[in-house]
């Protein structure tokens, strides 16, 4: 199973990104999956499984916190996405508190920036930016060459070890490289473990359990299918 | 060194071919891009500044030298032959004006900063709009005007690149022969995106699009390029009327007079 795990903020174009992977996916005959894990409000999941027939799941965070609700349900979410059949994993994650990221070893690591931000951003994003493997750029049209450029730069005197890949989402012009990257991935192998260390706090994943899945967890802990219950001390 | 730049044909809106499967633009040819509004010329020149490989809308593929674009071309800006002057009239990083060009320069020198470069692109833009940029001006403050004035001199000053790529410089609201005058000191494949008559025909050639697809390619004959004299005091005239007008002048009859 390759996992892809695709982060940034509200509105940057995550979807339209993935969207076009997914197509460009099925073509070269992969079976991919795909999970949104948002805080209260998602239809992803049925536009996605209705354009391509492919197996789709939700997940709302609610009031647990989105990367400590990921952590809790992405061993579930790969065995389901075994069990029904695909061969690689895309999740999409909504605009989290910038100072977790969801990047796990093995995967393939995305976050979706937009042309369009201040040109602070980068700097402001944090280990969503700087634990992912590569920064896509969205909306490039919007802005002007010049104004695209020192975006470009301004996320790599960031994060210099991302690459950056500019896309025009709305017409797919730009995936090809993210899709070749996709298929280089390897197959994650179990126990997962996040890529950055959590920030400090009280609950498990605060205090630096890095571990995926809920089984290692204990406190707020859920799995995958919808419910939330309290596991030991 | 960047000798030429040649288009291979892909297909419109509709899925039609384009007509035209190969142009090339050679070393100093001036070439204008025509057709109504919609008819996919901003989509030419953006398959052309994208590098264009078959994974565009309309399967093109943009060839340099001949040759197939090198990666580093397309994804570090310091090798990029290629500047394009969009038809953007508003910036929205939210930088000082200086601040904005120094990361440019950085960003499209190979070898060291040209922090030089800077007050040049000011002095340049400066000459196209009315009112002057100061370094210290914030990018999302700028005019419409002089908006343009500032991509055209960041274009010709800092890109500093064999190519040049602009999107309706005559909309701009600028000093549109002037800009042309001072871009064309240097030799350069210039491509314009254009509705104007006189851009049109002081190129070597013209692109005419249609439905999102190269409709012909046309020379301009010897005919068109002494109409193009014409044109262009028509169009002194039209812009001396303009600037008066803007100056708070009042116009009369005699100001047509030399036209008529």
């Amino acid at each position: 199973m390759k996992l892809i795990i695709c982060a940034g903020p509200a509105t940057t174009g995550k979807t339209s990104v993935l969207r076009h992977i997914i197509r460009k996916l099925l073509a070269a005959g992969k079976r991919p999956a795909y999970l949104k894990l948002d805080v209260q409000f998602a239809e992803e999941d049925q536009l996605l499984a209705k354009e391509f027939g492919i197996p789709t799941k939700k997940v709302y965070t609610g009031e647990l916190c989105p990367d400590h609700c990921h952590v809790m349900v992405l061993g579930d979410a790969l065995r389901w996405a075994d069990r029904v059949g695909t061969d690689i994993l895309l999740v999409e994650t909504a605009g989290l508190c910038l100072r977790c990221s969801p990047y796990v070893n093995g995967g393939l690591g995305l976050v979706v920036l937009e042309a369009t931000s201040g040109m602070n951003l980068p700097l402001k994003v944090g280990p969503m930016l700087s634990l992912a493997d590569t920064a896509v750029v969205t909306k490039i049209d919007r802005v002007s060459q010049a104004e695209r450029e020192v975006f470009r730069s301004r996320i790599q005197d960031a994060a210099p070890q991302v690459l950056v890949r500019e896309v025009n989402a709305l017409h797919g012009i730009g995936i090809d490289p993210l899709v070749a990257q996709a298929l280089d991935s390897p197959d994650v192998v179990e126990p997962l473990l996040l890529r950055g260390n959590p920030p400090v706090g009280t609950c498990t994943i605060c205090v630096g359990r890095r571990e995926i899945g809920w089984q290692a967890h204990f406190g707020v802990v859920r799995p995958l299918e919808n419910q939330t219950f309290y596991r030991g001390e | 060194m960047v000798s030429s730049i040649s288009i291979l044909g892909g297909r419109g809106k509709d899925g039609r071919p384009d007509a035209v499967r190969r142009i090339d633009f050679q070393m100093g040819q001036v070439v204008s891009i025509v057709g109504p509004t919609g008819s996919g010329k901003t989509t030419l020149i953006n398959d052309i500044e994208l590098f264009a490989h078959q994974d565009t809308p309309t399967g093109r593929t943009i060839l340099l030298n001949g040759q197939p674009v090198p990666k580093e071309f397309r994804y570090n800006p310091a090798y990029n032959p290629i500047a394009l002057i969009t038809q953007h009239t508003t910036f929205l990083s939210d930088l000082p004006v200086g601040e904005f060009l120094a990361a440019h320069c950085r960003v499209r020198s190979r070898n060291g900063d040209r922090l030089d470069l800077i007050s040049q692109a000011l002095e340049f833009a400066n000459q196209l709009t009315g009112e002057p940029i100061e370094p210290t001006y914030r990018m999302t403050e700028l005019s419409g005007g002089q908006t343009r004035a500032l991509l055209i001199a960041d274009a010709a000053v800092i890109c500093s690149t064999p190519v040049v790529l602009l999107d309706e410089v005559e909309n701009a609201g600028i000093h549109r022969a002037r800009a042309i005058q001072l871009l064309r000191q240097h030799r350069k494949i210039f491509i314009f995106v254009t509705h104007d008559p006189w851009i049109a025909l002081l190129s070597d050639f013209r692109i005419v699009m249609q439905a999102g697809r190269i409709f012909r390619v046309l020379s301009t004959s010897e005919e068109e390029r002494a109409l193009s004299v014409h044109v262009y005091q028509l169009d002194d005239v039209l812009c001396r009327l303009r600037e008066k007008l803007r100056q708070g002048e009042r116009l009369s009859a005699k100001e047509l007079q030399e036209v008529a």
